[in-house]
C-alpha cells in the first residue's frame, strides 16, 4: 500500500503537522483496554505474591499486612493463580497485537546506547520535551521495551517455581527452583520500580495519562 | 523460662527456632475468612469498581477458579512425568521438621503396636504391622521436596513404591483417590488422586537418608510423592481408603489447592 493512502485505522504516525496534533489518536483503543486490564492484573499479582512472600521470606522483611492480598497463604494463592489467567491472556493479546500491528517495532525501535545516555542526561536537566507524545525518548524505548523483557522472565520464572517438575527444564535454565524464586522476586521488584516511575511521571505529565484513558 | 532438654530432634537443630518456624503455621482465626481484612483491598475496589471485600462472594468465587485451575491441570500436565533426583551430595542437612505444630507434639508412635489400616475399594483389606510391610521391595529416591510456604529441602527417602502395594492388595485403580489418614494432633488427612498414587516415585517411605524414619519426619511411614507439594506427602500414616469420594484434607480444606502438583 502506497505510503501517502489516508489511513482510517488511526494509525497516523506519518503526519507531523502541529494542527493535527490534538486531533491524533496516540493510544490505540486495544493498547488501552490491555494497559488497564494489565494494571489490574498486576496490583492483583503483585499484591497476592506479598502475601506468598510472606509464609517464607526470601530476605529479612515482611511485607505488612495492610499491602498484601489474600489474608494468609492460601488466600494469597487462592487470589495469585486466579489473577494469573488474567495476567497471561492480557499479556499474550498484547505481545500479538503488539508484533502484529509493528506497534513494538515503531515505538521502541530504533534504540542505542549513546542515545538512551544522551536523552537520560537532557531529562534530568530539564532539557526534555515532552510536546510529541506519540514519539519515545530513548530512556522511554529502553524502559517501556525492558518491562517487557522483565514481564516474561516474571512468567516464565513464576511457571518455573509452580511447576519444577513438569517444567524442570525451565527450572534448570534459571539455576534451580531456589534461584528461579530470587529471579521472580528480583522481577517484581524490577516491575515495582518502574510502576512508581510510571505513575509519577504520568501525573507529571497528565496529557501522557489523559491520552491512556481517551485515546488522545 | 521453660529449660528445654537439650535432646535434639533433628542433630544440628535448635529446638526454639523449629518451634519458632512451625508456630508460623499455626491456623489463626482470620484465616479461614482469607479475605478479611478490607483496608489492604481499598486500591483494588478503586480498580475494579466492585466491592471486593465482599468476603464472602470473592471467596466463592476464588474458590470456584481453584476448582477450574485444579481440573485444567489434571487435565494439561502429564501424572507420570519423573520429578528430577539428585546426588547424596545435594542433601539439605539438617532437613527442616514442618508441621502445624511443634516438635515436641510430633505423633509418637510404637512401631510394634502401630498397622497400616487398608479401607474401601480394594480385595484384601487386611491391615499390615512394619514388619510386614518391611519386607516388601523398597526403592530410594532423592528428590526435593517443595513446601506450599515456597521453601524447599531436598531429601533421601527409601520405601515401597504404592503402586505395588496397591496391586498387591488388590485395589481398584480405577478409582479416584488414595485418602490416607495420620496420627497427627487434629487428625491430619490428605487426598491423593490415582494418576498419582501410581506414579512409579510415589512411595510408602520407611527410611530417612538410609536410617529409619525418624519420628520428625514421620515414623513409621510417610507417603513420599516428589510430583506433589509437602502438605500432599502425609507423615505418620495409619490408614489408607481407595475410594471414589473426594473426602477433603486438613489443608485443602482452609483453602488450598488440592491438586498442588510441581
Amino acid at each position: 500500500m502506497s505510503g501517502t493512502t489516508a489511513n482510517p485505522s488511526g494509525n497516523l504516525s506519518g503526519v507531523k503537522s502541529a494542527d493535527s496534533g490534538s486531533r491524533k489518536i496516540l493510544q490505540p483503543a486495544w493498547v488501552r483496554i490491555v494497559h488497564w486490564v494489565n494494571a489490574v492484573a498486576m496490583v492483583m499479582m503483585i499484591m497476592s505474591g506479598w502475601q506468598i512472600y510472606n509464609a517464607s521470606p526470601l530476605f529479612p522483611f515482611t511485607f505488612s499486612r495492610s499491602i498484601t492480598l489474600g489474608g494468609w497463604l492460601a488466600g494469597g494463592l487462592l487470589w495469585h493463580f486466579a489473577a494469573m489467567w488474567l495476567l497471561m491472556v492480557n499479556g499474550l493479546v498484547y505481545l500479538v497485537l503488539g508484533l502484529a500491528t509493528g506497534r513494538f517495532r515503531k515505538k521502541l525501535l530504533p534504540l542505542s546506547a549513546r542515545g538512551v545516555i544522551g536523552d537520560a542526561k537532557a531529562a534530568l536537566t530539564g532539557k526534555l520535551s515532552h510536546d510529541d507524545l506519540s514519539t519515545y525518548n530513548q530512556v522511554q524505548k529502553l524502559l517501556y521495551g525492558g518491562i517487557i523483557v522483565v514481564g516474561i522472565l516474571i512468567v516464565l520464572s513464576g511457571l518455573s517455581i509452580w511447576k519444577p517438575v513438569q517444567f524442570q527444564y525451565l527450572t534448570a535454565l534459571f539455576g534451580g527452583y531456589d534461584v528461579a524464586r530470587y529471579v521472580h522476586f528480583t522481577c517484581m521488584a524490577l516491575i515495582v520500580g518502574f510502576l512508581v516511575v510510571h505513575v509519577a511521571l504520568a501525573v507529571l505529565v497528565p496529557k501522557s495519562l489523559r491520552a491512556m484513558i481517551i485515546g488522545r | 523460662m521453660l529449660t528445654f532438654k537439650r535432646t535434639k530432634l533433628i542433630p544440628g537443630v535448635d529446638r526454639q527456632l523449629l518451634v519458632r518456624d512451625a508456630t508460623k503455621l499455626m491456623p489463626d482465626l482470620t484465616r479461614r475468612r482469607f479475605i478479611a481484612g478490607g483496608a489492604s483491598l481499598g486500591a483494588l475496589t478503586l480498580l475494579t469498581g466492585c466491592d471486593v471485600s465482599d468476603s464472602a462472594s470473592a471467596e466463592s468465587l476464588l474458590t470456584k477458579i481453584s476448582k477450574f485451575n485444579d481440573a485444567v491441570q489434571a487435565a494439561i500436565f502429564n501424572p507420570n512425568t519423573l520429578a528430577p533426583t539428585f546426588a547424596e551430595s545435594a542433601i539439605t542437612r539438617p532437613f527442616p521438621f514442618n508441621a502445624y505444630y511443634g516438635p515436641d507434639d510430633a505423633p509418637n508412635i510404637d512401631g510394634k503396636d502401630w498397622k497400616l489400616e487398608v479401607r474401601g475399594l480394594v480385595e484384601n483389606r487386611k491391615s499390615w504391622t512394619l514388619d510386614e510391610l518391611y519386607k516388601l521391595p523398597q526403592e530410594k529416591q532423592i528428590t526435593r521436596h517443595i513446601c506450599v510456604e515456597g521453601w524447599s529441602a531436598i531429601g533421601s527417602w527409601t520405601g515401597t513404591p504404592l503402586r505395588h502395594f496397591l496391586k498387591l492388595i488388590g485395589a481398584d485403580t480405577r478409582a479416584k483417590y488414595c485418602w490416607f489418614q495420620c496420627a497427627d494432633m487434629d487428625g491430619y488427612n490428605s487426598p491423593l488422586d490415582m494418576a498419582t498414587a501410581l506414579h512409579p516415585q510415589t512411595i510408602m517411605a520407611f527410611k530417612f537418608d538410609d536410617k529409619v524414619l525418624p519420628r520428625a519426619y514421620g515414623f513409621p511411614m510417610k507417603i513420599r510423592v516428589p510430583t506433589k507439594l509437602g502438605f500432599k506427602n502425609p507423615k505418620y500414616v495409619v490408614s489408607m481408603e481407595v475410594t471414589n469420594d473426594y473426602k477433603g484434607g486438613y489443608w485443602e480444606d482452609q483453602g488450598y489447592n488440592s491438586f498442588s502438583g510441581s
